[in-house]
């Protein structure tokens, strides 16, 4: 019999990220990272590892979303140096001010009621 | 690499639009591809009771072939509602060429409807909740392609100004299409100076959001033959499903159209070079940019340039989006339908102002989702054959 999994991919990432760790998957066959966290590795269906991230990166693409009556917001896609790429904000600057190539360091937000999201800062910003 | 089909193997019969941009109050998007149908079969002479192969896709019903059946009073032999965004309907002409070729309907009619001005783009389809990407608020599907756009600027120095020539070319075409929804003129500074919706976008890099839908006709070579306009041939297809989220982009700069162009030249035995008329799904001024790289028309990093000077207008050198396209003519949240209708009606030399001369051959290339879904179709005249 198989047994039925415990814990989400999903839920496994949230609880790493409210610990302070940006977690992803590396896959043992591809010898490749994995985002977003799945039960079976893409393309060929093999178990993923866990693995946690140093949490630097670069920015990959970028852009400032506009929404009626309210402030501008990055939105960015970010490339960890682990080789996975995630969809995130750089935070800390102007939204406008965020430029492809641009190096970042992971932080969690501070979190009220939602999940917690990892965000990124400027390296040189990082605390 | 080839999916199996026959080149020429089923003819595009009869196309026909919906009513388009704002439809009366109350239309349901069934009244809409029931207006398509009907228009369709009047475009070619075949009646409702010889249609036995039902295709269609929508974003406002779960079920939308069986309530279009319904709404049709048919229980046709076979039926496919392959939802892949507004790319499903070019792949919906190839499983209806396969399903005519294999035996399992003779007649197939693909429609599509939306009635998204009139109740609200957040009513016409659902979110999704990503919970690696929803957090962080992107205004979808602009933002994805918006990122994109920064990837293209960055890599290879495209410009507003060239992306805004896109939307420029677009609205002349459009000021030759009565049924296009926009009719006033339109300037690079006009889009670089529209209300920012996610950056470098504009509302003018951006499609418009319309009522509309319609509906083609294919049928056997045989069947074709006998009905009262020249049948337009399908002489290639290709598709590439690269990713569904744009965070899973590989690539932002290549799209999956390099395959799905590559399958269908490789089909239909032609190259970009013999290509008369290009109708690319514009959802986004970059998408033209991308699509006119990725079938060949010019080299990866080059789109930018090459659509400066009105080479894409009306007058230039390679007619792209001749009805007006999704930027200025008709988006009603999946635009794929259009394309292959506009298309057909240049192959047939119907279209009056805008007609391309001597138009034997057309590519159409359907997106859906965030550059997701790629699809690309040949058509071209019997001459082709």
């Amino acid at each position: 019999m198989t047994l039925a999994l415990e814990t989400s991919p999903l839920s496994t990432y949230l609880d790493y990220l409210r610990a302070g760790k940006l977690a992803y998957q590396f896959d043992p066959v591809r010898q490749s990272a994995v985002f977003y966290p799945r039960v079976a590795a893409p393309g060929h269906g093999g178990n993923l590892e866990w693995r946690i991230s140093q949490g630097l990166g670069t920015v990959y693409a970028t852009t400032v979303v506009h929404t009626r009556n309210q402030q501008p917001h990055n939105v960015a896609l970010i490339d960890c140096d682990e080789g996975f790429r995630l969809m995130s904000t750089v935070k800390g600057i102007p939204p406008e001010s965020v430029r492809i190539g641009m190096r970042v360091r992971f932080e969690t937000e501070d979190i009220v009621d939602d999940d917690p999201r990892p965000v990124f800062v400027p390296e040189e910003n990082a605390q | 690499m080839n999916p199996g089909l026959k080149r020429g193997s089923a003819a595009i019969v009869g196309v026909a639009e919906s009513d388009l941009g704002a439809v009366a109050e109350g239309m349901s998007i069934f009244d809409l591809m029931a207006q398509g149908v009907r228009r369709a079969l009047d475009d070619c002479g075949l009646r409702l009771d010889q249609v036995d192969g039902v295709f269609c896709a929508a974003s406002q019903s779960r079920m939308s072939a069986l309530a279009l059946c319904e709404y049709l009073g048919i229980d046709p032999a076979h039926a496919d509602s392959t939802f892949v965004g507004g790319a499903s309907f070019e792949l919906h002409v190839a499983h209806a060429m396969a399903a005519i070729d294999a035996g399992l309907c003779k007649v197939a009619v693909i429609a599509y409807g939306s009635t998204q001005r009139t109740i609200g783009r957040k009513h016409a389809s659902a979110r999704e909740f990503n919970p690696y990407e929803t957090p962080f608020k992107p205004f979808l599907p602009a933002s994805a392609y918006a990122m994109a756009a920064s990837r293209h600027m960055h890599e290879f120095g495209t410009t507003r100004e060239q992306m805004a020539q896109v939307a420029v070319a677009a609205r002349q075409w459009a000021l030759m299409n009565p049924a296009a929804w926009e009719k006033t003129p339109l300037s690079v500074s006009d889009v670089l100076n529209a209300r920012p919706v996610s950056d470098p976008f504009t509302v003018r890099d951006c499609c418009l959001v319309t009522d509309g839908g319609g509906a083609i006709i294919l049928a056997s070579p045989e069947i074709a033959k006998t009905l009262k306009k020249a049948p337009v041939p399908v002489l290639g297809f290709g598709q590439s499903l690269t990713h569904a989220n744009i965070s899973s982009m590989p690539d932002l700069t290549r799209t999956g159209a390099i395959k799905s162009g590559a399958q269908a030249y490789a089909m239909a035995g032609l190259g970009c070079q013999d290509i008369d008329v290009v109708e690319l799904y514009d959802a986004f001024t970059i998408n033209t940019i991308l699509f006119l790289e990725d079938l060949g028309f010019c080299p990866k990093g080059e789109g930018g340039r090459f659509v400066e000077g009105g080479r894409i207008a009306p007058g230039g050198s390679l007619p792209v989006n001749t009805n007006g396209g999704g930027l200025s003519y008709c988006h009603p949240g999946m635009y794929g339908l259009l394309i292959l209708v506009e298309a057909v009606r240049q192959l047939r030399g119907e279209c009056g102002e805008r007609q391309v001369k001597d138009c034997e051959t057309a590519i159409v290339h359907g997106n859906g989702g965030v550059l997701s879904a790629q699809s690309t179709v040949i058509l071209g005249t019997m001459a082709t054959i």
